[in-house]
């Protein structure tokens, strides 16, 4: 077997085969799981007591509609009473929904005040009837155009009624020609996951490298390694094995995850199911078939395959660059040093990306996605968005050949940097090793 | 047959020549001792013989032929900074540097249950490095820079951390090495292993190669002329051209001295003078060790 592949070997599987990787690669989906359901299943439990909403309609189109349930008491008063309702939020009186205009025109035209947070389930209670309203609203409009034989029309209108919940979609998005907003959401959560991830895994598994190439040239075990492999190999192995080790993390992860939340939603759906009339449960099996809809209907193949490229590049790169100085210091103490920059730039990446999930055609997002050093954690906001060909393959082109160019670099000085003990050097001394024979 | 040969090896560091221009002859089955003090560059020449570094000028031939990358699965190296995975077990270990060496699973496998039945370390198969003490350490290090039979072998400080039992036996494991064949370089700043090991010897000062050749040649080309007799006499009080007394000691009934002999008088005329005078026990020609060879050397 060659050097190369034995040294992959060792690196991956003394890591895989640790106590503490088994128990954070098992405990975290569970972890991420439950922090993800728990929140979900409490609000779906009902907190007892009715709470009552003041429903101001000045189009008077809406109000009646809303029909209370066990929970929510809508009470509709007259406008000029606002004020004098206004002062009761908090008290006998959660919350105010105030409707200004034909929502038809305006869909902003609608607002609802509380002194708390108001829980998703009213939210959707509201949403789902007026959603209901408008959409009768633009088809009766459609059909009085005489752009759409009647005949459609009726069709049209007899899928609705039946309560598919596919073809309501459907119909909105022929109406204004636009995205729809649950699907930018979908996009920046799937976004803001994925960089989170990247981020994650450039610093745990970059700081999990430096700390391996410390401990061997700590231990003096580099000396009687690089007699008979190479140190460009024992470099390389070593980022392959650490890399493959975050590979086969993220994997079990997307694995348990995947068990998991399948798992989950089905313990979550079958209340549902039995107990059927509560408004509110049925407005979460609502939402949640939507957002698996629009789940779905993103393009993840293409997103994974990014993520991989970026993934790869961004973890090579970063790694060369931690081993590097890790080579040239004697302990974990005089890193800093040289850490700080690079962990600041990696920050200012995580930071840039965040702000890209807002504005994801911005300046900071497009230059901050193509620049090698944060595309990595920049670029997976923006992809779920779909942005031009061009920029993705700028942006992986840039990032390959950066890190190529950065990992001879890092090679050149770990080859010295590993043999030489002693006092820590200058940056300056580090660019003549470069020119070592 | 010279089995390993470096000519004008020279190497440069940022500012500090390393090594200048260093030619060795290691003649092949012998031990050759690589010496000199501290920061010499013992360890440039032998990183470059491992091919771990590059020369800048200069070249290094292995069995008559210059030496190429795949010379280093016929070299045992045991660097001076030595060390081991801690947390891995021993035969793990053991089993992975072997094959690094180009072994197989099974060869290295078989290897490495001779050596440990040599060692008798056995017990050891399944106790992490962390475990065991410097001296078990230098075993497992010792067995994996030989495990793979290597032609040249390079023990750089072999016996610092193992108490004299077990460097006698490290000792005799390295006599065993050279009776099969096998090249060694000893680099060591024990002078009575290199007496004692050594058929050749380079001494390293200052990036250069400031003395070389057999190890008894050396010594006697460092002669001072002092010879040491051991008299049963009470005194010695004899003046005399030929000589001048260095020193005098009395032991039990004896009288130990030593003297300087003058450059032009011959060893048996001076040793008539002694035998007429005085009831000589025993007498002997003073051969410099290689300790004061190496002081003199360098301190000059």
């Amino acid at each position: 077997m060659n050097t190369l592949s034995l040294v992959i070997q060792r690196e991956y599987l003394t890591r895989v085969r640790k106590k503490s990787f088994i128990i954070m690669t098992l405990l975290m989906p569970l972890l991420m799981a439950s922090l993800s359901f728990v929140p979900l299943w409490l609000s779906t439990l009902n907190d007892g007591g009715e709470k009552n909403i003041v429903v101001i309609d000045e189009t008077g189109m809406y109000a009646p509609l809303l029909k209370s349930t066990e929970q929510y008491q809508f009470q509709i008063v007259e406008q000029a009473q606002q004020s004098e309702y206004q002062a009761k939020i908090g008290k006998d009186l959660f919350a105010i929904l105030h409707i200004t205009d034909d929502l038809n025109v305006n869909p902003n035209a609608i607002s609802l005040l509380s002194e708390k947070e108001s829980p998703q389930d009213l939210r959707a209670i509201i949403e789902k009837t007026l959603s209901e309203k408008v959409m009768q609203q633009k088809l009766d409009e459609l059909s009085q155009s005489g752009n759409v034989s009647a005949e459609s029309i009726l069709q049209v209108r007899s899928i609705v009624e039946s309560g598919s919940k596919v073809s309501i979609k459907i119909m909105k998005w022929d109406e204004d020609g636009t995205v729809s907003e649950s699907s930018a959401e979908i996009a920046s959560i799937i976004g803001v996951v994925f960089t989170i991830l990247i981020y994650m895994f450039i610093l745990m598994y970059g700081n999990m490298v430096m700390q391996a190439v410390l401990e061997e040239k700590k231990s003096r075990i580099v000396e009687v390694m690089v007699s008979s492999v190479k140190p460009v190999k024992l470099l390389i192995g070593k980022i392959i094995g650490i890399g493959l080790v975050g590979i086969t993390q993220l994997a079990i992860w997307g694995v348990l995850l995947g068990f998991l939340f399948t798992g989950l939603s089905a313990f979550i759906g079958a209340p549902v199911e039995t107990t059927g009339m509560s408004a509110s449960a049925e407005m979460g099996d609502f939402d949640m078939q939507a957002a698996l809809n629009s789940v779905m209907s993103v393009n993840w193949i293409e997103i994974l395959v990014y993520f991989l490229l970026f993934f790869i590049g961004g973890y090579i790169l970063y790694a060369s660059i931690f081993a590097m100085f890790a080579s040239a210091v004697n302990s974990e103490e005089d890193t800093s040093q040289f850490m700080m920059p690079v962990t600041l730039i990696i920050m200012f990446a995580f930071f840039a990306g965040f702000y890209s999930v807002s504005n994801p055609d911005g300046p900071l997002a497009f230059w901050a996605s193509l620049i090698p050093f944060s595309s990595p954690i920049v670029m997976m906001v923006r992809i779920p968005f779909g942005i031009p060909l061009w920029e993705k393959i700028l942006a992986v082109v840039l990032l390959y050949g950066t890190f190529i160019l950065i990992s001879v670099i890092a090679a050149k000085i770990y080859r010295v940097g590993i043999l030489m003990y002693g006092k820590k050097p200058s940056i300056k001394e580090m660019i003549k090793w470069i020119k070592y024979k | 047959m010279d089995y390993l040969e470096t000519t004008d090896v020279t190497k440069q560091f940022a500012n500090h020549l390393a090594l200048n221009k260093v030619s060795i002859q290691v003649p092949k089955g012998t031990v050759f001792g690589l010496l000199g003090p501290n920061g010499a560059g013992k360890t440039t020449l032998i990183r470059i013989i491992t091919r771990i570094t590059a020369p800048d000028s200069g070249e290094v031939f292995i069995d008559g032929r210059p030496s190429k990358s795949d010379d280093v699965f016929n070299i045992g190296y045991l660097p001076e900074e030595r060390g081991l995975y801690k947390k891995m077990k021993v035969g793990e270990q053991t089993m992975y540097l072997a094959q690094l060496r180009g072994l197989s699973k099974a060869d290295a496998h078989r290897e490495l249950m001779i050596w440990f039945k040599r060692f008798e370390i056995m017990s050891w198969y399944n106790r992490k490095v962390e475990e065991l003490s410097k001296g078990m350490q230098q075993k497992v290090q010792f067995i994996s820079t030989v495990i793979h039979n290597p032609d040249l072998l390079i023990f750089d400080e072999p016996f610092s951390g193992f108490d004299p039992v077990n460097t006698e036996i490290v000792k005799n494991e390295m006599l065993r090495l050279k009776d099969e064949g096998k090249t060694i370089i000893l680099s060591t700043h024990n002078m009575e292993s290199v007496e004692e090991l050594c058929d050749n010897i380079a001494l390293i000062h200052k990036s250069q190669v400031v003395l070389q050749g057999k190890v008894f040649d050396i010594r006697r080309e460092h002669r001072t002329n002092i010879f040491r007799f051991r008299l049963r006499n009470d005194d010695f009080s004899l003046e005399h051209p030929f000589f001048t007394l260095i020193s005098k000691e009395s032991y039990h009934e004896f009288i130990d001295i030593r003297i300087k002999k003058q450059p032009d008088i011959a060893t048996n005329e001076l040793a008539k003078l002694i035998f007429d005078n005085f009831d000589v026990v025993a007498y002997d020609e003073e051969i410099p060790t290689m300790n004061d060879v190496f002081i003199k050397t360098v301190s000059n």
